[in-house]
This record gives C-alpha cells, sequence and structure tokens, in this order.
C-alpha cells in the first residue's frame, strides 16, 4: 500500500509560492482520509446491519411459524400427567405359603375440596353429611366457607360413595386416585399383617406405608420397585390360620378367658405356619392405639409375640432334657422328690401341697408336674449351667421374628440368676418369655436337637442349626411329653391317631401394682408336639385367665382349659398338614406273644 | 434603521418545522407503533379486568390508566422524534446520568411490591422503574463512546463503554432483574458488532460458547436435566408456561371470540408478560401474526433506513435502540411459545406498565428521530464515484 503524505511536497513548495497556507493542504488531506475511514466503516456496517435485519426477519419468522405450529395443535386439558407423579404407589402383595393372598392394592379414589370454587358450600355439607354419617354438618360448613384453599374430605372411598359424592355435582370437589391397601381375609393373621396406612399424601397419588407386623417389618422391599412386584411370602398357612383361629375362638369364650393365643410351628425349620392372638382387629380398620390403661388390653397387642408371661411348668422339660443331656441322669432314674422342697428360707410345694415323693423317676416328675423333683434336678445341675442351657436355646433373647413388634417385646430375666431362681426357673416361675419363644425352644428341643430360628418367612431347605441336646435326648424328651398326654396332667390332650404329646403350664398372673401373684388370675399354656414319636410340629396354646366353669367350682388349671383348646387345635390341623393318624398302633412286640 | 428603510430582513429560508417532520420521519414505523399501542389497549380491555377485580378497582381501571400513559407516551414520542440527533443525545446524557443515579440508589430508597426484587421508586400515585428509563440512554451514551472510539485520535471509547456496561449489568444483577441485564448485555454487544468487532474474536465466541455448553450440557445433570426438560415437547400443564401454551392452541387461527378468553383469568401475569397468549386466545392466530409482522417492520425498516446513515454514532445508536426494541419483543412471545426459558419481559407498547411505556416512547421516539431522512452525500457518491 502507497502511504499518501500528508504534506505532499510539491503541493506545499507551490503553495508556498503562491503566499498560501500549507497547513490547509494537511487540514484538507486529513479530512479525505476521515471521509475514507467513514466510508469503509460505513460499508462494513452496511454489511453488518444487513446481517442483523436478516437474524432478526428469521427470529420473528421462527416465533411466528411457532406460533402458527401451536395455533393448529389439539389444546389439552389443564391437568397433570400421571407420569409426573413422584410417589410410587405400588406395593407387593403379601402372599401366604401357598400363594393365597394374604395383603393386595385396590385402586380407589380420595375425596378433597377446593373451598372456593364450591357453589353451594351449605347444601355439599348436607349432601356430604348424608353419605358419611360421622362427618359434622356445622364443621363442614365452617371450613367450606372460611380461608381454606384445600381440605381432605375422605382418603379413601367405595365406588358407591364415589358415585353419591359425584352425584352432589358441586365443582368444589374433587377425586384423586389413591392405592389401597386391602386384606381380603379380614381379621385373619391381622397381627401378623399389622397394617398399612398413608405416608406423604399428594392430589394424584399417595404413599401406602406399613404401620405394623410384617407390612412395617418388610416396608422398604414392598415398597422397591426393583423387585418387580414379586409378593413377599409368608410362612403362613391360610387354612392352618383359619382354623386355629376358630377354635381358639370358641375354646377362649368356653373357658371364659379374656385373651388366647397359638403358634402352631414346623419343628425343622422354624416356619411359623399360623399364629394366633385374640380379640383381635380387622387390618382393614385398624383400630387405634389405647392410650390409657394397659397396652396389652387393646385388640393391636399381639400376646404370641408381645405377650411376655411366666409360663409355668412348660419349661420342665427343658431341666429334664438338660439332666440327661449332661448325663446326670435317665427317663428311669429315681429322683428325690420329697416335697416341700426347703433351700434357705424358701419353702417349695407342689400343686395343692401334694407329696409325689419320696422318689420318683425323671419321667414321673414330669408327668406329674413335681416342682420339688425339677427343683432337685436344678441344684444337681447348677444354676449357671441351667441358665446358659435356657440362654441357647434363645428364650432370653429378643424374638428374631420379622415382625417389627418382636424385638420390643424383651423377655423379663432376673438380674441375678442364683440358685432359688434356678429352681423357680424349672417350673417357668421368676422369668418371663412369650408363646412363640416357648414354641421355638420346644421346637429345638424336640427335632432331634438342632436349634431352630422361628421365622414368618417361607423357607426352602433349612440348614439344621448348633446342636443343644442329642438326638437320643431329644427322643427320650419327646417320649416323655407323650407320657404326660398318655397318664399325667394332659390326659384330655389326647388326640387319637397323631399320638400327641406336651407338657401343661399354670402360672399365677403377676400382680400388675404391687409384688407377688394373683390367686385367682392364671395363664395357662399348653405346650404340645406332635406326633411326638416323630415330631414334626409344635403347637403352644396360652389362655388368658381362663376358668372352667362347668363343674361344681371353677377350674382353672390348663389341664382343664388349655389342654382341650389344644387337643381340638390340633383334630382340626393335622389332617390339614398331611399327617396321617395311626390307627391303632397295635405294639408288634404283642402280635409276636399272641403267635408264640 | 435599516430596517426601517430597506423593510425588514427576510428570515433565512428555514423549512417550516411540521411539514419537514412529516417528510422526513419513518412514516412505516411511526404508523406501527401507533397500531401497536392500539393493540395493547385493546387486549388490555381483555385481560385486566381480572387483575381490576382482583385489587377492587372498576373492571376497565388498568385501561383508562394505560391510555393516559399510553397519551404522555406518544407525547414524549413526538416530542423526541422532533430532535435533532445531537439534541438527542445531549438530552440522552443527561437522562442516562439521572436514571444511574437513581438505579445506583435503588437499593437504599427503593421497594420491590412484595415481588422480591427491589426495582421500583413508589411515588405515590405511579411507580417508575429506573432501568426502563436507562436502557435508551444507555444506548445513546454507549454508541456515542464506541463511535468516538473510531475518531482519529479519539478517546478508547470502546474500553470505557465495555466498563459502563459491566457496571449497569451488575447493579441490575444485585435486584436481581436478570432479563435487564441480559438486553443492557445485548445492546452492547449489537453495537460493538456493528462498529466492526473483529470476526476472528466472533468465531472464538461463538465455538466458546458451543464449547462451554458442550461441555455442562455433559458435565451437569442439573443443567442437563433443565436443558432437556425445556427441549421436551410436552410441558406441565398447570405452570404459567402451559396455561399460555394452551391458551395459543385454544385459540387457533381466528381466536374464541372477544371476552370469551379463559386463560386471562388464570395467569397472574396475563396483562404483562403472557399479553401474547391473552391475544392469541382471544383473537387466534391472525392477531399474534400482526403483532409479528409490525415489530419485525420497525425493527428491520430501522436496521436498512440505517445502512445508508454515514454518521457512525447515529448508526450505532440506532441500531442499538432497534435492536433492543426488536430482541424485547421476540424474548416475550418466545417465552410464550416455550422458544426461549421463562423470563419476566414485557411485550413493548402492548403490555401493561406505565414506566416501560413511557420508556418505550422515548426510546422509539430516539430511534425514529435517528432514522429520520437526512442528506447522506449520496450525490457524492454518484458524481464523484469515490472509492468505497
Amino acid at each position: 500500500m502507497i502511504r499518501t503524505p500528508l504534506r505532499p511536497l510539491a503541493r506545499i513548495l507551490s503553495a508556498r509560492a503562491r503566499g498560501e497556507n500549507p497547513d490547509a493542504i494537511e487540514r484538507e488531506n486529513l479530512h479525505q482520509r476521515h471521509e475514507e475511514m467513514r466510508d469503509r466503516l460505513r460499508l462494513r456496517a452496511e454489511g453488518r446491519l444487513l446481517v442483523m435485519s436478516v437474524l432478526f426477519l428469521c427470529a420473528f419468522s421462527v416465533v411466528g411459524a411457532r406460533m402458527g405450529l401451536l395455533a393448529a395443535s389439539e389444546a389439552v386439558e389443564p391437568r397433570a400427567a400421571a407420569s409426573g407423579a413422584s410417589i410410587l404407589a405400588q406395593r407387593a402383595d403379601i402372599t401366604d405359603r401357598n400363594g393365597r393372598i394374604l395383603a393386595t392394592n385396590l385402586s380407589t379414589y380420595s375425596l378433597y375440596a377446593h373451598p372456593q370454587q364450591m357453589i353451594e358450600p351449605e347444601r355439599v355439607a348436607s349432601a356430604l353429611v348424608e353419605i358419611f354419617p360421622d362427618l359434622k354438618r356445622d364443621r363442614l360448613i365452617k371450613d367450606f366457607t372460611g380461608n381454606r384453599k384445600f381440605m381432605w374430605i375422605r382418603r379413601k372411598l367405595s365406588p358407591e360413595q364415589r358415585q353419591a359424592v359425584h352425584d352432589i355435582g358441586d365443582p368444589g370437589l374433587l377425586f384423586g386416585p389413591r392405592e389401597m391397601r386391602l386384606y381380603p381375609n379380614g381379621r385373619l393373621a391381622a397381627h401378623v399383617l399389622g397394617g398399612a396406612g398413608f405416608g406423604r399424601e399428594g392430589v394424584h397419588s399417595a404413599e401406602v406405608i406399613g404401620v405394623a407386623g410384617v407390612e412395617k417389618a418388610f416396608d422398604g422391599w414392598l415398597r422397591d420397585p426393583a423387585n418387580d412386584g414379586a409378593p413377599l411370602a409368608l410362612s403362613i398357612d391360610l387354612t392352618l390360620q383359619t382354623a386355629m383361629r376358630q377354635v381358639l375362638l370358641g375354646g377362649m369364650r368356653l373357658m371364659n378367658a379374656k385373651g388366647a393365643a397359638g403358634v402352631l410351628m414346623d419343628v425343622h425349620t422354624g416356619e411359623v405356619l399360623a399364629m394366633t392372638s385374640l380379640p383381635d382387629f380387622d387390618p382393614n380398620d385398624r383400630p387405634r392405639p389405647l392410650t390409657e390403661g394397659d397396652a396389652s388390653d387393646s385388640p393391636l397387642f399381639n400376646r404370641a409375640v408381645q405377650g411376655v408371661y411366666e409360663l409355668g411348668s412348660t419349661f420342665k422339660i427343658f431341666t429334664a432334657a438338660q439332666a440327661m443331656e449332661m448325663n446326670l441322669a435317665r427317663p428311669d432314674t429315681l429322683v428325690d422328690a420329697n416335697a416341700p422342697l426347703r433351700w434357705g428360707k424358701h419353702t417349695i410345694h407342689e400343686y395343692q401341697r401334694k407329696n409325689y415323693g419320696p422318689l420318683l423317676s425323671l419321667t414321673d416328675v414330669i408327668v406329674k408336674s413335681s416342682n420339688v423333683g425339677t427343683g432337685n434336678m436344678a441344684l444337681k445341675i447348677g444354676a449357671k449351667a441351667q441358665r446358659d442351657f435356657l440362654d441357647r436355646l434363645g428364650v432370653f433373647d429378643p424374638l428374631p421374628l420379622e415382625l417389627v413388634e418382636a424385638p420390643g417385646a424383651r423377655p423379663l430375666t432376673p438380674a441375678n440368676w442364683s440358685e432359688i431362681v434356678a429352681i423357680t426357673a424349672t417350673y417357668g416361675h421368676g422369668f418371663s418369655t412369650s408363646p412363640t419363644h416357648l414354641a421355638a425352644a420346644y421346637a429345638s428341643l424336640l427335632n432331634g436337637g438342632t436349634l431352630v430360628r422361628p421365622t414368618l418367612l417361607r423357607q426352602g431347605r433349612v440348614a439344621p442349626g448348633p446342636r443343644i441336646v442329642r438326638p437320643e435326648v431329644s427322643r427320650a424328651s419327646a417320649e416323655m411329653l407323650r407320657q404326660v398326654v398318655v397318664r399325667g396332667t394332659a390326659s384330655m390332650g389326647e388326640v387319637p391317631g397323631y399320638a400327641v404329646g406336651g407338657k401343661t403350664g399354670t402360672a399365677d398372673k403377676v400382680r400388675t401394682r404391687g409384688r407377688g401373684y394373683y390367686k385367682d388370675k392364671n395363664i395357662n399354656t399348653f405346650a404340645s408336639v406332635f406326633p411326638a414319636d416323630d415330631p414334626k410340629y409344635v403347637l403352644v396354646v396360652t389362655l388368658d385367665e381362663p376358668s372352667d366353669n362347668s363343674g361344681e367350682k371353677p377350674r382353672r388349671t390348663a389341664g382343664w382349659t388349655a389342654v382341650p383348646v389344644a387337643a381340638e387345635v390340633i383334630r382340626r390341623t393335622a389332617p390339614l398338614l398331611g399327617l396321617r393318624p395311626q390307627i391303632a398302633p397295635a405294639p408288634a412286640s404283642g402280635i409276636l406273644l399272641a403267635r408264640e | 434603521m435599516t430596517d426601517m428603510v430597506y423593510g425588514p430582513r427576510p428570515v433565512a429560508g428555514g423549512e417550516p418545522i411540521l411539514p419537514r417532520w412529516w417528510s422526513t420521519i419513518d412514516k412505516w414505523s411511526l404508523s406501527c407503533v401507533l397500531l401497536l399501542f392500539g393493540i395493547g389497549l385493546l387486549l388490555g380491555l381483555a385481560s385486566s379486568p381480572p387483575l381490576a377485580a382482583r385489587n377492587g378497582f372498576d373492571a376497565f381501571h388498568y385501561v383508562e390508566r394505560q391510555a393516559v400513559f399510553g397519551g404522555a407516551a406518544l407525547l414524549a414520542l413526538w416530542v423526541t422524534t422532533m430532535m435533532t440527533p445531537q439534541l438527542v443525545r445531549r438530552l440522552a446524557v443527561v437522562g442516562f446520568v439521572c436514571a444511574f443515579v437513581a438505579l445506583a440508589f435503588l437499593p437504599f430508597f427503593g421497594t420491590d411490591f412484595g415481588k422480591g426484587a427491589v426495582r421500583w421508586y413508589s411515588l405515590g400515585f405511579a411507580s417508575v422503574q429506573p432501568s426502563e428509563f436507562l436502557k435508551p440512554g444507555f444506548v445513546v451514551v454507549a454508541a456515542w463512546m464506541i463511535a468516538a472510539n473510531q475518531e482519529v485520535g479519539g478517546p478508547p471509547g470502546r474500553a470505557l463503554s465495555l466498563a459502563l456496561t459491566v457496571v449497569i449489568v451488575g447493579l441490575l444483577a444485585i435486584q436481581p432483574d436478570f432479563g435487564q441485564a441480559c438486553l443492557i448485555l445485548f445492546a452492547w454487544g449489537v453495537m460493538y458488532f456493528i462498529s466492526g468487532a473483529p470476526i476472528l474474536l466472533l468465531v472464538a465466541l461463538a465455538v466458546a460458547v458451543l464449547l462451554a455448553g458442550t461441555v455442562a450440557y455433559n458435565g451437569s445433570e442439573h443443567f442437563a436435566r433443565r436443558i432437556d426438560g425445556f427441549l421436551s415437547p410436552d410441558v406441565d400443564p398447570t405452570t404459567q408456561l402451559g396455561y399460555a401454551t394452551n391458551a395459543i392452541r385454544e385459540g387457533g387461527f381466528f381466536g374464541v371470540g372477544v371476552g370469551e378468553g379463559e386463560v386471562k383469568w388464570s395467569l397472574p401475569d396475563a396483562h404483562t408478560d403472557f399479553i401474547i397468549a391473552v391475544a392469541a386466545e382471544e383473537y387466534g392466530l391472525m392477531l399474534v401474526l400482526a403483532i409479528i409482522a409490525l415489530y419485525a417492520t420497525i425493527v428491520i425498516r430501522s436496521l436498512v433506513r440505517l445502512m445508508r446513515e454515514r454518521d457512525p454514532f447515529i448508526r450505532l445508536a440506532g441500531a442499538g435502540l432497534a435492536c433492543t426494541f426488536g430482541v424485547q419483543a421476540m424474548v416475550n412471545m418466545g417465552v410464550a411459545v416455550r422458544l426461549l426459558p421463562a423470563k419476566g419481559m414485557t411485550l413493548p407498547f402492548v403490555s401493561y406498565g406505565g414506566s416501560s411505556l413511557i420508556a418505550g416512547g422515548i426510546a422509539v421516539g430516539m430511534l425514529l428521530a435517528f432514522t429520520r431522512a437526512r442528506p447522506q452525500g449520496e450525490i457524492g457518491d454518484l458524481l464523484f464515484s469515490r472509492r468505497r
């Protein structure tokens, strides 16, 4: 590029010659240069302005086109898409061990109101009170005419109720879809299932959460989408559960008991096949917890798990079994049973101050339920060894059952396991456990001697637990229990063909206020096993404050109350369990003798 | 004495002011502005009664106010168009200084009317939003600085104007009013572009924005979800946007009929930010396209007229004003049709609002003053065919 000088020498010289100011030439050149620069800039700006114009034209066209597209498309109702709901309401079903439904979900609707959209609040309130008699008209009118913008009226509606609300026809009444938990079997297995309620709630859905029982213990699992809706299979058998509940309900009425509990357990797997606590409730309409009084009087109270009682003489068999395990005795060993037993300042009496002594075989100690006999055995065994044995059976630990209530119901044990405690413990006094603890301990003792862990979930094969007693001891224990039924305190427990064995327990109820025991209030327990020659199932039946008033004076021992009820349960359930009755188990030796 | 003897000296033969104004003004743009104002009043009749009902005024209280402010705005516009560019520049600089001071004192004396952002001065009978008045003043001042930079031996105007922009954007951001801040930034960007930003810088900027966007999209889940949510075709119909979109759909091509619209009852901002939805619902696509055409005409005609402008200051200031005006309209409508993320910005001359109306009148008045026809030395171009 050739630069033009601002002061070209030729022009300057000639201008000087003409006597003009040469600065004018410089200014003129400067001006010209400035003009050129402006022209250049304008040219560039012209292009860029054109670019801007085209850009704006395009942008406006896009906006217009988009408007046209929108105008040409269909309008949708302003309603939130169901997919946008963030609360996952789907909850897995719960089934029994054969896949029959115990808990499932039902689509229903909730009813809510937008009072400011309501046209005739007073008429709506009256109509609603007609449909739902428990609503208060004045309260509704106050809510509908006040400042509230939103209010729930009903969490769940039946289809008939929904139609009735539809027929009111007010735009201020609205329905939100709900998934509700349904227990089609009503009160059956109520305590096992617990119940469900609503957690976080929105208009379009609500979270269903478990509030008790299995529903709460497995809440996370039931709501986990990763399980893909797979049902939770419990160990409960619906048929057995029905039979047991029916029998217990009838037995509770006949025996004038205020409560009853029953646990039927498989001795090998620890599966709870049926578990009933009476009085019970309908999980579809769970009652409110008691706010005053004794929580154990509420129908929500699960006596089979939460009820820790002194379960009485049912524990005697453990003393006998331990004595055999430690080779201190055999079933026919004679034991000192001279009543009463004095230990320090304590005196241990037999029932009704009888005396079975002076000597009894170990089997007869169990058959006659001799407190003195087992007490003497306990002294031989030693307090610490006895405590360790019971501890290994798991009766001092919280129940490892899959119920949310289970860990809360801890057995009550004395802090110092002295020898007098050891003596009373043999007949089940001085410490408290639940019927399910007892069932699990019986199962562990009688299944061949390996520990089982009680469970509410259906199990496949279960590996045997740690050994508690030798198989011979287990067999001998079962035989002793059989003898109790054949010729002992539980003679009413005989069910033809099923070789029932068992041990009764009659315990005075601990006073709720003050020390000591009630004289006329008992907890009666029958812990049974069947068939005794090859133990398969353990049944524990507990009656709370029963009394058999059919005789001259009320009879309150387990043999008269819990045993017949348990026998009826076995009579009903054993065939359902697939056990063949062994009609007239004629001893083979007898036939041989006749031939000879 | 001389006058007495020879008679009065003839006045320098200037043209009469009004005919001169009429012959040089951009009549198309002026008509478009008047039409827009008329449409604004018409839509105000439809969109503001719900607001009036909520606040307990007569049904057309806000229409009356709009008419009064509109009259003031049109007067301001007319007076401004009569001025020479030099006078416009002087007054704009004074106005800019005033507005800037007002903006700076906003945190101490301003009010937020319970909306969470301190943007207004409450004067009792009306409220003033200084940032509305700051915009045209800023454009003129920045254009002046950038133009001065182009003179031989001029001040470093570009750097100065950039510094000024940053300060103002900062002040707006602490209100917070990111919409206006973006508008100010955009105005400066347009003027910088037209004054001759190096192409290399522009390309580098575009690449940087693309890269940053890609990195953010891949790196930040939050950002990606925002973008995906914005791009996704379904919109939650219970949001303001959903209602607006639905209103446009409801309106179709010819609208549901005057006064028959529903959206104005459900949208709290129906008379300002979403007035285009009201227009679309009641009058249909026809009116919306007409409104778009009016804005496009004003912006594009002004830009095309400025292409012939020789004075760099007028060119820059005019382009800045036109683009700000156009972008504001476009953002408002783009939000309603979900082309842009939600941003509260009024539709100039159509939305309700005293400050924005009067400030808009002044801004467009300046624009029309800058685009008035004046000799541009075309004869010189023709006769001397100067090197271009």
